[in-house]
């Protein structure tokens, strides 16, 4: 039977999801294997090593960089505080003293003879790295963090802005066609993570932040607002580290797109629920898309559900979505995949595989077509 | 010696690519191609496999036998197996550098020309005059987490003190690098050598440091190739060694594989050195667009990390403008509309243009793409470039982003694309239309199309330095790049100067090789598309009298020039190509040039869009 590679996004009821906690460089691990976590628990810390002063010393004393050493009054490796004398020269018959004093509370690093610049550094920098969601410890990263494992239903979006976040799942539209109005965001939704259905305009984004909700999962937003929120044009799919206090994550694309079925069934399922999301994406080779977790309960957990995704192609039978104009947005299910290359109206020669969508039968390109993976 | 068969590699971020090149009575020529997805990262993270699965297609292409389980047989033996394996990589977001200069204009340069030309990313240039204090540059190194650094500043026995302080600089940085914790950044130093002793004393124990002759041992001198030859060394030593699987897979290649840009650059510095020729190549990818010029023997690359097709088609929106891109649309579209679809083509990378619509957006925003980064390439390629090269103490202080610049559209004489937006436009006279729009040549400028992007492989070919293998691979390499590699579009003749609208502006009298002969004559404002053969016409191109050709204002040329699929293009819009604003005449010019050259299928559909 005819098949085909397609990346798909997942939409999933029930899977082992497993999330990385790793500090940037190395530093002790607060947790043991088989805990059980919450999100908010740290699991691993470090100190970042602080940011650096350098202090010309031998132009400020008015000296060859050659007799810093003479100079000096602090030694290599000793802490120094803002405003602590660190070098000094005597003027002429030990009259018109002058010193160079600390800019910073730290410590000096080194002295330079060939420059005349002292190195001081700041105070190191604590890094903490939470659980992010509710699981226990599976694996621990010896020195960097812990590999935390849950069982959750777990979605993807197709992009995403704003880092880590996490709250009670509030449906505020009721259909999945409907957009999310400014008028729908109330001070009840702090903290929340809301959804909706195909859009939210920049003005409800913007009420959403003011009512500091958690997140945002919804079908579609506007690219050209994107500028507003940022502060520059997106050039490159590349976010995550946005400070917006609301994630928002985008399950469709933009524009004004309904949400899929699947997606907005299983958010609804799990209304009230706990979940953990994250906005950050990254379309790059080892692309990095936003998500949504929603630990399951013990009495959530079926034993029926495939819990391992498969990357799996197309097959007659796969609903899949179009991506990509004249037909975007639009989900079917696959008829028939034809071997052979078929010209499209652009006169592109590609391998099609043709979709029932509503009774019609569209012939899409195959690099159209975004899986939807479901269990 | 002599070589039957030659296969070749180039591991790309998501694509292998194999090609198999073989002797064919006498002749080297392409024979099969194959490709699988590239496996650097989860869940494989070995790039041998995608290796072998490309090799594995292009087996049961071929025919013939070239695995023997994971191993690539060498050399051939009767019929089976190749006599030689060799391979280029930008996998894993190719190779990215930092570079460091005492003088941002000056040892800065130099020393981004030698990483560049080595084929990497240059990611920033740091120097003592960038204007950013200390703890700026020493954050911005932190951030950055390069692959290498090259180091230059000073030239010999002047002072020591700026370059030093830029190693204290890095010292108190104390960079990571990208790939692998476990290892140490490699670092090259090519400054004063009179500074040696105390940059080992300050990186030597916290980086893998490297000397290497100075890139700049003189005011007026530039010696580029030492760093050069070292970036590629650790590239492969140190760098890719540390990607998964590519320890195994140098074992199995008979050269130094090399970085896919590098590789694409020297052959086309080898092209246009042996044929006396100014080049100019593009490669348009979904993230980066690479240019590589020679002018007046001078080779330049310059890669415009963030203008490309898929990944980053917003940025191109963003550097553009919409109104840049909608220009060259003929076609009412609803702007926010137009910026969402590019938005989603952004998210999904790998989608294709199904409607004529998408396209003709899509070759757009690629005509902007082009623009922009032969407009960074030409404010790059000032002053010198090459190995060994001297130059004037005048042209040393001309060496700014403002300076000269080396690029002469009426000297140039090849135009090479590739990419997808151009190797697999669906008309080749929508690559066309695309390179001259953007590049805009003057006088007379052959162009054409990387059929299927094999220059990298064909470029690590023609760098084999075992000494008996190295002549008969460049030979192989020159011959397949002439005869498989390119796609000889035709010739775009371009009179330059000003004249009034409608003013004749060229005569051009041809004669063919069969003997038949015919006269063109080009007005201010035409667009004449010609269909020829690639093979010599004799041609006397007579500008008006303010024009010029390339012979100079108003002087008679006679040469010969080649036609190709598009066969000649008489270009009289004028230089620079001057779009009007108003919607109705632009939509009406925009139909009259692409009909010219029947370059969509049925423009009366896109008058009924409008």
């Amino acid at each position: 039977m005819a098949h085909a590679y397609t990346p798909g996004l997942k939409v999933l009821h029930q899977s082992e999801v497993e999330k990385n906690r790793r500090l940037p460089i190395k530093g002790e691990v607060l947790k043991e294997q088989g805990d059980n976590v919450l999100p908010n628990d740290i699991v691993a810390k470090t100190d970042l090593p602080g940011n650096v002063q350098m202090v010309k010393v031998s132009n400020l004393l008015n000296i060859g960089p050659g007799d810093i050493h003479d100079a000096m009054i602090v030694k290599n490796g000793v802490a120094i505080s803002k405003g602590q004398i660190i070098a000094e020269m005597a003027g002429l018959f030990g009259l018109f003293k002058s010193d160079v004093k600390s800019p910073i509370d730290g410590t000096l690093e080194s002295v330079s003879d060939v420059t005349g610049v002292a190195v001081l550094r700041e105070a190191p920098i604590p890094v903490e790295v939470d659980a992010y969601m509710s699981g226990s410890v599976k694996e621990i990263i010896p020195e960097e963090g812990v590999v935390i494992g849950a069982k959750a239903a777990f979605i993807q979006g197709i992009f995403g802005i704003g880092g880590e976040s996490r709250g009670e799942i509030v449906i505020v539209s009721s259909s999945r066609d409907d957009e999310i109005k400014p008028e729908m965001i109330t001070t009840e939704h702090e903290g929340k993570i809301i959804v909706g259905g195909s859009f939210i305009s920049l003005e409800a984004y913007q009420k959403a932040r003011a009512m500091k909700v958690a997140g945002v999962v919804v079908g579609g937003f506007n690219y050209f607002d994107l500028e507003a929120l940022l502060g520059y044009t997106l050039g490159v799919a590349i976010t995550g580290t946005e400070s917006l206090g609301t994630s928002l994550v985008l399950t469709e694309g933009y524009g004004k797109i309904q949400m899929s079925d699947r997606t907005f069934s299983l958010l609804k399922e799990h209304e009230n629920h706990f979940a953990s999301i994250n906005g950050a994406t990254q379309i790059r080779a080892g692309v990095i898309r936003p998500e949504i977790v929603i630990p399951l309960d013990e009495n959530q957990i079926s034993d029926d559900i495939q819990f391992e995704s498969q990357e799996i192609g197309i097959d007659a039978g796969s609903l899949v979505r179009i991506i990509r104009a004249p037909y975007f947005g639009k989900i079917g299910k696959v008829t028939r995949l034809p071997s052979d290359l078929e010209k499209m109206e652009s006169e592109t020669m590609v391998r099609v595989a043709e979709i029932e969508v509503d009774g019609e039968i569209l012939k899409v390109p195959r690099s159209n077509l975004e899986m939807l993976e479901t269990n | 010696m002599k070589l039957n068969s030659i296969l070749a590699t180039d591991c790309g971020s998501t694509t292998t690519k194999a090609i198999l090149i073989e002797n064919i009575e006498g002749e080297y020529r392409l024979t099969v191609r194959g490709e699988a997805p590239t496996t650097v990262e989860a869940p494989f993270e070995d790039v041998t496999k995608g290796v072998l699965n490309a090799v594995m297609e292009v087996e049961e292409l071929a025919g013939r036998k070239l695995l023997d389980g994971d191993n690539i047989m060498s050399p051939q033996k009767d019929g089976v197996g190749v006599d030689i394996y060799i391979s280029t990589s930008s996998a894993g977001g190719g190779l990215q550098m930092m570079v460091a200069g005492a003088v941002k204009s000056m040892t800065g340069e130099s020393a981004e020309r030698a990483a560049l030309s080595a084929g990497s990313i240059v990611m920033d240039v740091i120097a003592s005059n960038d204007g950013r204090l200390p703890h700026e540059k020493i954050k911005r190194i932190r951030q950055l987490r390069p692959d290498m650094i090259l180091l230059a500043g000073g030239t010999d026995g002047g002072t020591v003190s700026h370059v030093v302080e830029l190693a204290e600089i890095l010292r108190a940085a104390n960079p990571k690098p990208r790939l692998g914790q476990n290892y140490k950044l490699p670092v090259i130093y090519a400054g004063n050598t009179k500074a040696q002793k105390q940059i080992q004393e300050v990186l030597g124990d916290i980086v893998d440091l490297d000397m290497v002759e100075n890139i700049r041992p003189t005011l007026e001198g530039e010696n580029l190739g030492p760093s050069r030859d070292k970036v590629h060394d650790l590239f492969m030593e140190h760098v890719m060694a540390q990607a998964p699987g590519y320890k195994k897979l140098m074992s199995w290649t008979d050269a130094p594989i090399m970085p896919t840009p590098g590789a694409v650059g020297s052959l086309i510095e080898m092209i246009a050195k042996e044929q006396d020729i100014s080049v100019v190549g593009v490669d348009i990818g979904g993230a980066t667009t690479d240019i590589f010029s020679v002018f007046s023997g001078k080779f330049n690359r310059t890669v415009s990390a963030n203008l490309g097709m898929s990944y980053s088609v917003c940025n191109v929106l963003a550097e553009a403008g919409l109104d840049n891109v909608l220009r060259w649309v003929p076609l009412d579209i609803d702007r926010k509309e137009l910026t969402n679809r590019i938005g989603n083509k952004m998210i999904r990378p790998t989608t294709v243009p199904q409607s004529l619509e998408e396209l003709i957006i899509e070759q757009a925003i690629a005509r902007e793409a082009l623009r922009l980064s032969f407009e960074q390439h030409k404010a790059f390629a000032v002053a010198l470039k090459g190995v060994q090269t001297t130059r004037t103490i005048s042209d040393a202080f001309e060496q700014s982003g403002s300076g000269q610049s080396l690029v002469n559209m009426m000297e140039l004489d090849l135009l090479v694309g590739s990419g997808g937006v151009l190797s697999h436009a669906p008309r080749r006279a929508q690559s066309a239309r695309m390179m001259i729009d953007a590049f805009q040549p003057e006088g007379i400028t052959q162009l054409a199309v990387d059929s299927i992007f094999m220059m990298p492989q064909l470029g690590v070919l023609a760098n084999i330095d075992k000494e008996s293998l190295s002549k008969e691979a460049r030979k192989a390499a020159l011959e397949v790049f002439h005869k498989d590699c390119l796609i000889r579009l035709g010739t775009c003749i371009t009179p330059v100067g000003k004249t009034k609208s409608k003013a004749l502006i060229l005569t051009a009298d041809l004669t063919f090789t069969d003997g038949t002969s015919k006269t063109i004559q080009l007005r201010e404002g035409d667009f004449i598309q010609m269909d020829a053969p690639h093979e010599p016409i004799k041609a006397k191109l007579t500008p008006a009298k303010k024009m010029d050709i390339g012979g100079g204002v108003g002087e008679i040329i006679q040469t010969e020039i080649y036609g190709g699929v598009t066969g000649l293009v008489f270009d009289g819009r004028g230089r620079p190509l001057d779009i009007p604003t108003d919607q109705g005449k632009r939509l009406e010019l925009l139909r009259k040039w692409s009909e010219a050259v029947s370059e969509y299928p049925d423009v009366k559909a896109i008058e009924v869009s409008i």
